[in-house]
């Protein structure tokens, strides 16, 4: 199971990625592992305004469909448009080829609440 | 070349030639044109198939061949009550065969007066006060359960505030899906250690923004809300109503009644609980039976018994209307009504205690060939295993069907990985749940030992491993010709 160092993670397996004060968002290989093989995305609305924690895509695999949600509050900038002809990015290359959505960040003290790779490992192994 | 259980069967439509009969169409007695008016006549004859009949009796009788049902095989998916379907039952419903919806009140009698007592033992069960039959199957039957306690609240004036309804997160996923088609927004409420719905953190929930909370009782993991009447009782003090998804009552027919738990309004499966066929091979009803202040807004219309008779009540000013053209499936509801009289008030409760003796019996047996079972509570009429270590849910399930058995529920609920959620019923003899357990066992030693042999099982079967992605993400769900 892959755990980049130099991403955040939510604790409903999200991770993102923060650079120039927007989060790229996906979910971690232990999500997409847990998931099985993903059939379908739903992207949000570019432009859509959300909340932390607010459930703005829906990804369904061959075993469930499940919410992603939001780590951080902030605008929805940009979608990944490729997930709806290769869903199987998100299981083949979860932090790259994968990404979900774009946020440009609201409130940028929120990423402190979010967990570091160190966490999120223990958190994963907690869940066993 | 003959017929061959591993051949690929043909479709029907590629068995077809042109001008093929079985049997010469009968000569037309009527001017299409004149019966039906010109404008509705189609323009080219529908591409069926033609074929002699022998050769359809032959494709149909070697697809039933293939077909895995509980009339070939053990079948315990979770939370489907896969329990014989008596065929007195079949015969029953046979002796209705000839009525007519649109025949008068008058020459229906027998019909209605089987509706009303059919009604009148599903309220006694349920401990309700009326009650709809039209509803043709379990999710339709919750979504006219909501969209009753809807048009309440509506006629209240207290519609625009209360916009949740409170699913557990152990929900069976048409109670989250019913909840938004009727409207509501849906907020999940978590399980506790034990596997029941966290009292604390639903009564966080609760308020005058909640619109009802909808409970299964047994619970998917098959356990029993041990403070149920704690819940109601909160529930009812906010003004919220308490929904039953009645797909667990075979655990505790005649036992217990969601009516005395506090539940204002119930459905019921037909074809679980009361012994009438599945799904595809169904059709099913899900009746909705209500406390009094919901009867008002049922559907139109319901059976009333008069001195004179019985018959239909149409003039209920405030129910949703029709959910269902006539009068329902009824021939599902004659069946439901010989089953019931068929087991009488003890029979209907010893199949509810050898469901659950059954569910326990397999249960331990699982447990001694190394399945684990993580709400190892009382469990009631199923509950949910995970295989052993190191083994998955969907390899064992695919590996069950070359021991001839049909797989248990997979991977639901969500709230436990891997999970296997088995459910006998009462109609299944103690040698058959041996036999299962047996093949479980043998199953997880040699998965254990051998997991590239678990990982391509099936081998047996006419198909392999479907490719259950590209039937998800590229279903083809009718024939074309090339």
């Amino acid at each position: 199971m892959k755990v980049p160092e130099e991403l955040k993670y939510r604790e409903t397996h999200e991770w993102a990625r923060i650079e120039d004060g927007v989060a790229t968002v996906g979910i971690t290989d232990y999500a997409q592992e847990e998931l099985g093989d993903v059939v379908y995305v739903e992207l949000p609305e570019v432009g859509r305004a959300v909340r932390g924690g607010e459930a703005v895509a829906v990804i369904e695999s061959v075993k469930t469909a499940s919410d992603i949600y939001a780590p951080l509050s902030g605008e929805v900038v940009a979608v990944n448009e490729a997930l709806a002809d290769h869903p199987e990015k998100v299981n083949e290359d979860p932090y790259g080829e994968g990404w979900i959505f774009k946020l440009r960040i609201a409130d940028p003290a929120e990423v402190e609440a979010l967990l570091d790779a160190e966490a999120y490992r223990k958190l994963v192994a907690s869940e066993g | 070349m003959g017929f061959c259980f591993s051949d690929r069967v043909p479709l029907i439509f590629e068995r077809s030639r042109p001008g093929r009969r079985g049997t010469p169409a009968p000569a037309r007695a009527a001017d299409p044109a004149e019966l039906f008016g010109e404008a509705n006549l189609r323009e080219r004859p529908p591409a069926l198939p033609e074929v002699d009949e022998l050769t359809a009796l032959r494709h149909y009788t070697n697809l039933s061949r293939r077909q895995v049902g509980v009339d070939t095989t053990f079948y315990p998916l979770g939370s489907c009550t896969m329990k014989y379907n008596p065929r007195v039952l079949e015969a029953a419903a046979r002796l209705f065969a000839d009525l007519h919806p649109y025949q008068d009140e008058a020459s229906l009698q027998g019909a209605l007066f089987l509706m009303h007592e059919l009604g009148e033992y599903l309220k006694a069960l349920t401990g309700m006060d009326a009650i709809t039959l039209q509803p043709a199957a379990g999710a339709h039957g919750e979504l006219t359960g909501m969209l009753v306690v809807r048009a309440y609240h509506a006629d209240r004036g207290e519609l625009e505030q209360r916009r949740v309804v409170l699913v557990p997160d152990s929900a069976h996923g048409s109670n989250p899906a019913t909840s938004a088609m009727a409207g509501f927004e849906v907020r999940e409420v978590p399980s506790d250690a034990d596997g029941e719905v966290d009292l604390e953190a639903l009564k966080r929930e609760l308020g005058d923004h909640v619109a009802a909370i909808m409970l299964t009782n047994p619970n998917t993991l098959g356990l029993f809300e041990r403070r149920i009447l704690s819940l109601t009782e909160a529930a009812h003090a906010a003004g919220v109503q308490l929904y039953y998804d009645g797909a667990n009552l075979n655990a505790i027919m005649g036992w217990a009644r969601p009516g005395d738990m506090g539940f204002d309004v119930v459905h019921l499966n037909l074809h679980k609980t009361f012994a009438t066929p599945h799904g595809g091979g169904g059709p099913g009803a899900g009746p909705v039976a209500v406390k009094a202040h919901l009867a008002p807004y049922l559907p139109v219309p319901l059976v009333e018994k008069t001195p004179a008779g019985y018959r239909l009540d149409f003039q209920r000013p405030k129910s949703i209307g029709r959910v269902r053209s006539f009068f329902g499936n009824f021939g599902v509801l004659v069946k439901a009504y010989a089953y019931i009289r068929l087991l009488g008030r003890e029979g209907l409760k010893r199949a509810a205690a050898l469901s659950v003796l059954n569910a326990r019996y397999l249960k331990e047996l699982l447990k001694r060939r190394g399945y684990r079972v993580p709400y190892d509570g009382p469990t009631m009429h199923e509950f949910v295993a995970q295989p052993p270590e190191g083994l998955r849910a969907l390899d064992v399930a695919k590996a069950l069907l070359d021991e001839g058995f049909h797989p248990p529920t997979i991977y639901f609920p969500l709230i436990v990985k891997e999970a296997m959620m088995i459910e006998p019923t009462e109609t299944e003899a103690k040698e058959t749940l041996e036999a299962f357990a047996e093949a479980l066992g043998r199953i997880a030693r040699r998965g254990q030992e051998d997991p590239d042999w678990l990982h391509g099982a099936p081998y047996t079967t006419p198909v392999r491993r479907l490719d259950e992605v590209r039937a998800n993400r590229r279903p083809v769900l009718r024939w074309r010709p090339d």
